[in-house]
């Protein structure tokens, strides 16, 4: 099975990154980290993202859309960097995760979201809703 | 780390310590079956410890060291009867003695390798390609001797047999479980290769009413071939077989159309390959190809991603393809090679390029009653123009072929040539 795996922000890492020897060691760490996962054969790709004062946010309601910049206020709920990883179930995805190092300086969460499968979708998605899927698909060239 | 851990999640770090783990005792007792079982009773005195004490900082460490006490019992209650056991346990002695931060840091050290020495040893030439594909998926892979039965359609009594037979075997060959060197290494290396792609292709002939385990073998060979890439970062074919897995892979969800027949590359709906998977066999096959990669399984490769970068059937680069068939011709011949070289110079340069090349191999004894044979040079004849000859050629193929609904589709093709 296909999860995301998504490093939750902190207060200190919504301030970016800055040289201290910590961050460094805690670099050096999760390299060792990602090593570990690929040699496992278990990472498909992974990221780190920048603050949400770099990000924006766009709302929906009806037919307007009005766009709000970063930073965002519910820190603890902001994703700071993911991995994607192909497991055999959640149990070795959470063995996983366990053995990573903090990835912040502080306290910090980690979240493993199982992904949909398009089979999850088949029964919602009318033969023509399908057509048009597959068609933005193949054009963005997203899995 | 917190204590009252459930036994799933002990039993999910063991699965992950496994292989490593079996490696590492196999090379110091120079014998898989207790090396296996040596493991095992390490998860169990885990399981009774772990709920009370919590998961040790590096349980991979702590497994071993409690494997080794294990191994060292069980070789003294056989009252060390040989002076090998006597050498073995002195040294086992050592290890044990030592601090956990020696041992921590040897198995840093040994670990790839000692893992690489079980995968080359699971996967020995001396075993059949069954024996091997059973092994390796045992002992490196984690399956239980069930799964592997379900997933090779056979009986878990014969798979069971053939796992007792191959370990024997590697212990009488006297076996050490080290990564051979030099020429040795390209030849072991082949058959490890080959055994992955068995595997793989196991798992890829599983049609829909098929067990889950079946397919599921897809996943569990590209997990193997990414393993070995880490383990073996300088050899262009492991990275060659991964991208073709890779590649392949990307196809999976796309090859069965509703009624659950298989679909040609040309049927499959483009998009609903998986892109992620199409970038990663990419990567490998860059990679592989800056590793001077020519060999046959980095050509596969190189012909599986020229199908992949083609939006639509239509956008495939066939000249690339025939020329790639050129040079896997000279690395891997076979009959079934030129064909398919036969059918890519078809759509490069036109049917009668194809009709010349299968000219030259019609004879060969592999193709007498090989379906696609006739197939081929029906579509070159029926493109060509040339209708009645191509009739007979589609009714030839039709006869042939052992699927109902490939037996349908060439006698519409026959029909057509009215």
């Amino acid at each position: 099975m296909r999860v995301m795996v998504f490093v939750k922000a902190t207060e200190d890492s919504e301030k970016g990154i800055f040289p201290m020897p910590e961050t460094a060691k805690m670099f050096e760490a999760m390299g060792r980290f990602n090593e570990e996962l690929v040699n496992a054969g278990i990472m498909l790709s992974g990221d780190g993202l920048t603050p949400s004062s770099q990000g924006k946010r766009i709302a929906f309601d009806g037919p307007n859309r009005s766009v709000i910049d970063g930073p965002f206020a519910e820190t603890r709920e902001l994703v700071a960097g993911y991995w994607l990883w192909e497991v055999k179930d959640m149990d070795e995805a959470v063995a996983w995760v366990k053995r990573c190092p903090n990835p912040m300086l502080g306290p910090s969460e980690i979240e493993i979201r199982p992904l949909y499968e398009m089979a999850d979708f088949q029964d919602f998605l009318t033969p023509e809703a399908g057509k048009i899927h597959d068609r933005t698909r193949e054009k963005l060239g997203c899995a | 780390m917190a204590a009252s851990e459930p036994r799933q999640a002990i039993e999910a770090i063991f699965r992950i310590e496994r292989a490593r783990l079996i490696a590492g005792l196999a090379r110091l007792v120079r014998n898989v079956d207790f090396a296996e079982e040596l493991a095992q009773d390490a998860l169990v005195i885990a399981l009774s410890e772990w709920p009370r004490a919590g998961v040790p900082a590096n349980p991979g460490a702590w497994l071993m060291t409690a494997a080794k006490r294990r191994a060292i019992d069980a070789i003294r209650r056989e009252r060390m009867r040989e002076r090998k056991h006597e050498e073995i346990a002195r040294e086992l002695d050592g290890v044990v003695d030592s601090a956990v931060d020696g041992i921590e840091a040897a198995m840093d050290d040994d670990l790839g390798d000692e893992l690489l020495g079980l995968i080359f040893t699971a996967c020995h030439p001396i075993l059949s390609a069954d024996a091997r594909a059973a092994l390796t998926l045992r002992v490196v892979g984690g399956l239980t001797t069930d799964e592997i039965a379900r997933a090779f359609l056979s009986s878990e009594a014969t798979i069971a047999q053939r796992i007792v037979r191959a370990k024997k075997t590697i212990g009488k060959a006297g076996i050490t479980f080290e990564v051979p060197r030099g020429a040795e290494r390209a030849a072991r290396l082949a058959s490890v290769l080959e055994v992955i792609y068995l595997i793989f292709n196991e798992g890829y002939a599983a049609t829909a009413g098929d067990d889950l385990v079946r397919p599921s073998l897809c996943l569990e060979a590209q997990r193997l071939g990414r393993v070995l890439a880490g383990l073996a970062p300088e050899d262009a074919e492991v990275f060659g077989l991964l991208a073709l897995m890779e590649i392949q892979a990307s196809r999976l969800k796309a090859r069965v159309g509703p009624d659950g027949a298989l679909l040609t590359l040309t049927e499959q709906n483009r998009a609903r390959w998986d892109q992620l998977m199409i970038r990663r066999g990419l990567e490998a096959l860059a990679r592989a190809e800056a590793l001077g990669g020519d060999g046959s399984y980095a050509l596969q490769a190189a012909l599986a991603a020229c199908h992949a970068r083609a939006r639509s059937p239509a956008d495939t680069d066939w000249s690339r393809i025939a020329a790639l068939y050129d040079r896997l011709r000279a690395v891997a011949p076979s009959p079934v090679v030129d064909l398919n070289r036969a059918i890519a110079y078809s759509m490069a340069f036109g049917p009668d390029a194809g009709l010349k090349l299968i000219d030259e191999i019609a004879d060969a004894a592999a193709l007498r009653a090989y379906a696609p044979l006739p197939a081929a040079r029906g579509d070159f004849l029926f493109r060509a123009g040339r209708l009645s000859e191509a009739r007979p050629q589609f009714e030839a193929a039709a006869k042939l072929t052992r699927n109902e609904q490939e037996r349908a589709f060439l006698l519409a093709r026959a029909d057509a040539c009215n």
